[in-house]
């Protein structure tokens, strides 16, 4: 494959990013190769300029973006330097692009064929018809259900998993070149996610296209890319083979981003048969309006555990910590605390009753009121609660700010806007404990923060439930969190739990075949995993080579 | 014929003109991308563009022949200097002003002012202008407002006392004007406060309350909205006069309740839409499950982040309302004597427009008091227009 | 396609219960008048005798509800009632008043409503084509010299009042340059250039007025469409900048531009009163404001009724017009 010409090469490519009146460097001197047939991996935080590379690697910039240096030149032409009508007869013909949110990316006023197949007539590669019959091979070769059919349909009409599909499908229909996919999975569900990375890897081998693959996801990289580069904060941090980069990363950074899935706490003894749980739910069933959402589940959360509710979106995960907080009163069932049952309705419940149960958001943003210095958001609690005042507030808060690893007379004047992600999840926790609860329900907590940012948290999570003894429940879609923090786990599934127990018994087999689909889902950093899962699940992933129409 | 002659030479001309500009302009910077990439139509832009600026610098230069005189053929130039000249001076004020923002004060407004385009500072500077002149008019106008001097119709100018001259029965014009501030200016700042007092409680009360209490005072907003306002404000204004018999400041009282209570509706959605959307916030939530009150979370949660949208929204609706107040007058139906008003004068004093040829100076006074009426919307809606463009920008 | 037929009807029916609670509103708001018609209309010193005659004449005597019915009943055959100012004549007269004759409502406004009709005709007929194709080209040269000229000269436009506008315009194009009428006097029968001729000016400061907010609300609409992300993979696709506009953004952009639309010849509806009494023009804006004065509360109330009806269709319109024009609601799932 090394002895291949070509394809794409990028040199010293710098780009700016207007703010405030003046152009700021976004991307300060990348460069890379990608031959034919290459699958090159970019990898990195939020932030890291992946999607910005991406894009100029088809000569593209955002509004408010320019490319200040550097070339791109694809196939002998400078896409920097080039005019508009040149390029424009090289994308969608020669490179594609698959996007991040396929949903949104569809023109909603359009079929789905009729998208696909804009591209081969605009560019004259090939008549309505023949791209139409095109089209509907791709489909099935892409896995998608009623290939004849699925593609006259509209955008809305058509599942999230298999509209990333279909773009895939329409980012194939000149048979480009190169294909800059730019986070094509984040969005979907693990389950949903594995079909997705089989169909591309699949297609872009059968017809030997290059591909520059960008994700955060390094499990979902080692499996797609040939070639893996490390992107942080604009600048390029090393580029490798996959397997030399899984099995031997240089630079720290990439290292740090590697270490972050080892986290894994010890092991508790077995609770004590005759221990009261902290939080006991029996029975529950709840709805929104007339529509069910919660049937009949039960789970017990004892003292000084995590209890890890793990699901799919829509599994009534999140309704669970509604009606044990008594946001939503459950229709059936009972909540108790200590032994004692709960009032179903939060405005019944006493002001002790809701100190006990405190609850971090996932969204920090949302969670902080953004007009409150940080003193103020966390002191209130303190004064409310334990009705502290003045100077005895003031140093309660400075306790709290130590206890989350933040330096209090930095932080306790700003506002949240003033704070990154991970501090700013970081205030939510001394929010909660400013109450001095004994349970605390963490609502995907790590879910929207980047890898090492999240370990941080779930690192002071754990220290924390050791100094103080909290009880958590842990709610989450991300197994490789639910490894690494969990006591014992409650797996959901359309708003029943589908199976529960203490976290040894959950990740060993025999499982409930649902368990079994969500854990076999989880991309391991092995690249080779994807292929054998394919193969243990029985799907003929490599196709029939022979019958690929090129 | 000719005439369509005319226009064919001119569209040839200008066509021509583009396209020599975009030759030129890619053989000077040696195919820059701006050029090669441009289009058609954005140097026929660029074409339109200098026509205009060369048109209006060839009839300033060419057409100027003293301020005015009896010559109406060259009175015909008098309104067109009397803009440009106004255009520029509120440039230079605007710029100035906004250096003196930049250069004088504190810290935070130092900053402000840097981030300011000179349209935002204009519009300060005039709503500043605007609440000196109208706070202490008493002690600027040199006469009364109801004060009958003895000489009617008195040319601007004519008298050294009467700056702007006298009205149809004998009143200062200046004065009349610096009054008809005051109440117009006052009047609508009244109505507005109002029309926010009953909007906002209504709105918040809906987006937190919900159920029942959201239905009743919604579907009554959307009855009150459903007959246009000006119209509905007519109507009530017919039933409000017959009640207030010729007792002038008993129809402006009623007028400021009508119009608040029909402005108010506006408030309301939008302080419903905001609040709803505050209150679907997770550190809403969070202050619930803490057991805080409904005040509190009225007025420590909800409020501080509603400042902003309120606030832009407080200079559109004034600015609405001021237009409203300034239409009723202007039609008879609004502020009524003993009160000077703005919209009032632009109707007395209209006649003088029909002098414009002979005597300019009479007929800018009803234009006077319209711009007036203007002077302030645009300075409003400036500063509303960076105060929205600046919070949208932060969002992203 | 039942849904959306559903959805239409909906509305439809939802329109019609607002037309409904506004007849009441306007009702019951005339109603709050002091004394009564009777009363308002032969003034202080009437005889008793005059004013029962009157009452009787009116229906005053009957209670407040069949008095609404007898109107409403009225309004939907198209008969509004009579004016006072013929009604007092004719009372004192002895003569036959009520229907037909010129004393009727009706026959006032009729007339004047459709040279108004003509008048909002020639703004809008002005004013769409001119904001869309400004405000699109606003939108699509954003942040450019001509996007700041035209965003400061449309702010401006919009925060003066409509005589302001109407006064700099009868200035320039009348008194200076007398190009066009600064009167509008408009009869019955003129030829249709002629008509054209007087209602030029008028229709030019309405232009103004509602081109500058129509164009802001266009502008806004596509760039809040050209930011959205099919629109970057059409042109990351390769579509030339035409299809990119024609293809793929008007389509999803035909439910703002309705709206603005809408919206904007609802606004004409109230603008015309204050325009028409400038130009002095004889349409229904005219009547309504020389009917407040006199306080001829049939005229004031069929007027208002006629007003807000214009202005729910509209509204209507642009509802049913959006939800046709929604890919998602015409093909349901």
């Amino acid at each position: 494959m090394s002895d291949q010409e070509i394809l794409l090469s990028v040199r010293d490519l710098k780009i700016e990013g207007r703010a405030d009146e003046t152009w700021n460097p976004i991307i300060n001197g990348s460069s890379f190769d990608l031959r034919k047939g290459e699958v090159l991996g970019m990898i990195g935080e939020s932030g890291a300029g992946k999607s910005t590379v991406g894009l100029a690697a088809m000569g593209f910039t955002r509004d408010g973006c320019r490319i200040s240096g550097g070339s791109v030149v694809f196939d002998g032409i400078d896409l920097v330097t080039a005019d508009a009508a040149t390029k424009r007869a090289l994308l969608g013909k020669r490179i594609a692009y698959v996007a991040q949110s396929a949903a949104a990316s569809f023109n909603p006023a359009h079929r789905l064929i009729d998208q696909h197949t804009e591209s081969p007539i605009q560019h004259g590669v090939s008549s309505k018809s023949d791209s139409e019959a095109d089209a509907m091979e791709l489909y099935q070769r892409l896995r998608l259900p009623n290939p004849e059919e699925i593609g006259f349909r509209y955008p809305h009409q058509v599942s999230g998993g298999q509209l990333q599909r279909a773009m895939t499908a329409m980012a194939m229909s000149c048979r480009p070149d190169l294909i800059i996919f730019d986070e094509p999975t984040t969005a979907l569900d693990v389950t949903t996610q594995i079909e997705v990375l089989a169909s591309i890897r699949d297609i872009v081998e059968q017809f030997n296209t290059a591909a520059i693959y960008i994700t955060h996801d390094l499990a979902v990289v080692a499996q797609m890319a040939d070639r893996i580069k490390v992107l942080l904060r604009g600048d390029e941090v090393e580029e490798a083979d996959t397997r030399t980069m899984l099995s031997n990363p240089q630079q720290d950074y990439t290292k740090s981003l590697w270490a972050v899935r080892s986290f894994q706490r010890e092991l508790k003894a077995p609770v004590a048969i005759h221990s009261t749980p902290v939080v006991s739910v029996q029975g529950v069933s709840a709805a929104y309006g007339k529509v069910p959402v919660l049937h009949d589940i039960s789970f017990d959360i004892h003292p000084g555990r995590t209890v890890a509710v793990v699901g799919e979106s829509g599994s009534g995960k999140s309704t669970a910590a509604r009606c044990i907080t008594g946001l939503l009163p459950p229709g059936k069932g009972l909540i108790q605390f200590d032994g004692e049952s709960l009032p179903a309705d939060y405005r019944q419940r006493n002001r002790d009753q809701l100190r006990q149960a405190q609850m971090i958001y996932q969204m920090a943003d949302t969670a902080l009121n953004p007009r409150k210095k940080i003193g103020e958001i966390i002191g209130r609690p303190v004064e409310f609660y334990m009705g502290l005042k003045g100077a005895e507030k003031r140093k309660r808060v400075e306790q709290l700010l130590e206890k989350i690893e933040l330096d209090p007379a930095t932080y306790i004047d700003r506002l949240p806007s003033e704070l990154s992600g991970g501090q700013k999840q970081r205030i939510g926790i001394a929010r909660a404990l400013a109450a001095e609860p004994k349970f605390i329900i963490c609502d995907e907590v790590t879910s929207a923060l980047d890898q090492l940012v999240a370990e941080g948290i779930l690192r002071l999570l754990a220290d924390l439930q050791d100094t103080l003894g909290l009880s958590y429940m842990f709610i989450t879609h991300d197994l490789a969190t639910v490894k690494s923090i969990a006591d014992e786990v409650v797996v959901m599934k359309e708003g029943k739990v589908v199976e529960q127990g203490p976290k040894v018994e959950m990740f060993q087999p025999p499982h409930h075949p649902y368990t079994d689909l969500l854990l076999s889902s989880v991309p391991e950093m092995d690249p080779d995993w994807l292929t054998n899962l394919l193969n243990e699940r029985g799907v003929d992933n490599i196709g029939d080579a022979a019958s690929a129409k090129i | 014929m000719t005439f369509l002659f005319q226009v064919a030479a001119y569209v040839f001309a200008l066509g021509g003109a583009a396209f020599l500009f975009r030759l030129i302009g890619r053989n000077i910077t040696d195919n820059a991308p701006y050029f090669r990439d441009m289009s058609a139509g954005v140097a026929i832009g660029f074409a339109i563009g200098a026509f205009a600026i060369f048109w209006v610098l060839y009839t300033y230069l060419v057409n100027f022949s003293g301020w005015w005189s009896r010559d109406p053929a060259s009175n015909k130039y008098f309104f067109f200097y009397v803009a440009i000249h106004g255009l520029i001076i509120f440039a230079i004020v605007a710029y100035a002003f906004r250096w003196l923002g930049r250069n004088i004060g504190t810290e935070a407004t130092k900053k402000l002012f840097r981030q300011m385009p000179a349209t935002a500072s204009f519009g300060i500077l005039v709503i500043f202008i605007y609440a000196i002149v109208s706070i202490f008019a008493g002690f600027i106008a040199p006469y009364g407002q109801e004060e009958v001097l003895k000489t009617a119709n008195l040319a601007p100018g004519a008298d050294p006392a009467h700056l702007l001259g006298t009205d149809q029965i004998g009143r200062d014009i200046l004065s009349r004007l610096i009054y008809g501030g005051q109440n117009t200016v006052g009047i609508a700042f009244a109505t507005t406060c109002l029309a926010f007092l009953i909007g906002i409680t209504g709105g918040f009360l809906a987006a937190i309350k919900g159920g029942w209490i959201d239905q009743i005072l919604s579907r009554s907003v959307d009855a009150l909205m459903a007959i246009p306002q000006l119209i509905f404000a007519l109507l009530l204004m017919t039933i409000a006069t017959a009640w207030a018999g010729n007792n002038g400041l008993l129809v402006t009282l009623y007028m400021i309740l009508i119009i608040a209570v029909l402005d108010s509706t506006r408030v309301f959605r939008l302080s419903r839409a905001v609040g709803l959307n505050i209150v679907v916030m997770d550190y809403i939530e969070a202050a619930k499950l803490r057991g805080e009150t409904l005040p509190y979370l009225v007025f420590k949660e909800i409020l501080p982040n509603a400042y902003a949208p309120l606030l832009a929204e407080f200079g559109l609706r004034f600015c609405f309302v001021f237009l409203t107040i300034a239409s009723l007058s202007f039609l008879g139906i609004g502020i009524q004597p003993p009160l000077a008003d703005w919209g009032t004068m632009v109707k007395d004093l209209s006649t003088f427009l029909s002098y414009a040829a002979f005597l300019p100076v009479q007929a800018t006074l009803p234009l006077m008091a319209a711009g007036a009426i203007a002077l302030l919307t645009v300075g409003v809606n400036f500063v509303v227009d960076w105060m929205l463009q600046r919070t949208s920008g932060l969002k992203e | 396609m039942n849904s959306v037929l559903g959805i239409i009807l909906q509305r439809l029916g939802l329109g019609l219960l607002t037309l409904l609670v506004v007849s009441i509103l306007i009702f019951a708001s005339v109603n709050a008048l002091p004394g009564d018609f009777a009363q308002a209309i032969l003034g202080q010193g009437a005889t008793p005798e005059a004013v029962a005659a009157i009452r009787e004449d009116l229906g005053l005597n009957k209670p407040p509800i069949t008095r609404y019915f007898d109107w409403l009943a009225g309004v939907i055959t198209g008969d509004f009632g009579t004016s006072f100012a013929q009604a007092n004549m004719s009372s004192f007269a002895g003569a036959d008043t009520g229907k037909g004759g010129i004393a009727s409502v009706a026959d006032q406004m009729w007339p004047r409503f459709k040279t108004t009709l003509f008048l909002a005709g020639t703004a809008a007929a002005i004013s769409i084509p001119l904001s869309l194709l400004l405000g699109i080209l606003a939108a699509l040269y954003r942040n450019s010299a001509y996007d700041r000229f035209i965003n400061v000269s449309t702010l401006s436009a919009i925060s003066s009042p409509e005589f302001f506008l109407a006064y700099i315009l009868i200035l320039f194009l009348s008194f200076l340059n007398p190009i066009l009428p600064s009167l509008s006097n408009i009869s019955e029968g003129m030829p249709f250039l002629d008509k054209l001729y007087y209602t030029l000016l008028p229709a030019l400061t309405l232009t103004l007025a509602v081109t500058a907010q129509m164009m802001r609300m266009t502008r806004a609409a596509i760039i809040n469409l050209l930011a959205s992300p099919y629109i970057e993979m059409a042109r990351l696709k390769g579509v030339s900048p035409m299809r990119v506009i024609l293809i793929h953004a008007l389509p999803n952009a035909l439910a703002p531009i309705i709206n603005v639309i809408a919206l904007n010849l609802a606004y004409l509806i109230t603008g015309v009163v204050v325009i028409e009494v400038v130009f002095v023009y004889p349409g229904i804006g005219q009547l309504f404001v020389d009917s407040v004065k006199n306080r001829d509360i049939p005229i004031v109330q069929a007027c208002c009724l006629l007003f807000a009806t214009v202005y729910i269709l509209l509204n209507l319109t642009a509802d049913i017009m959006s939800i046709l024009s929604n890919p998602r609601l015409r093909h349901p799932k």
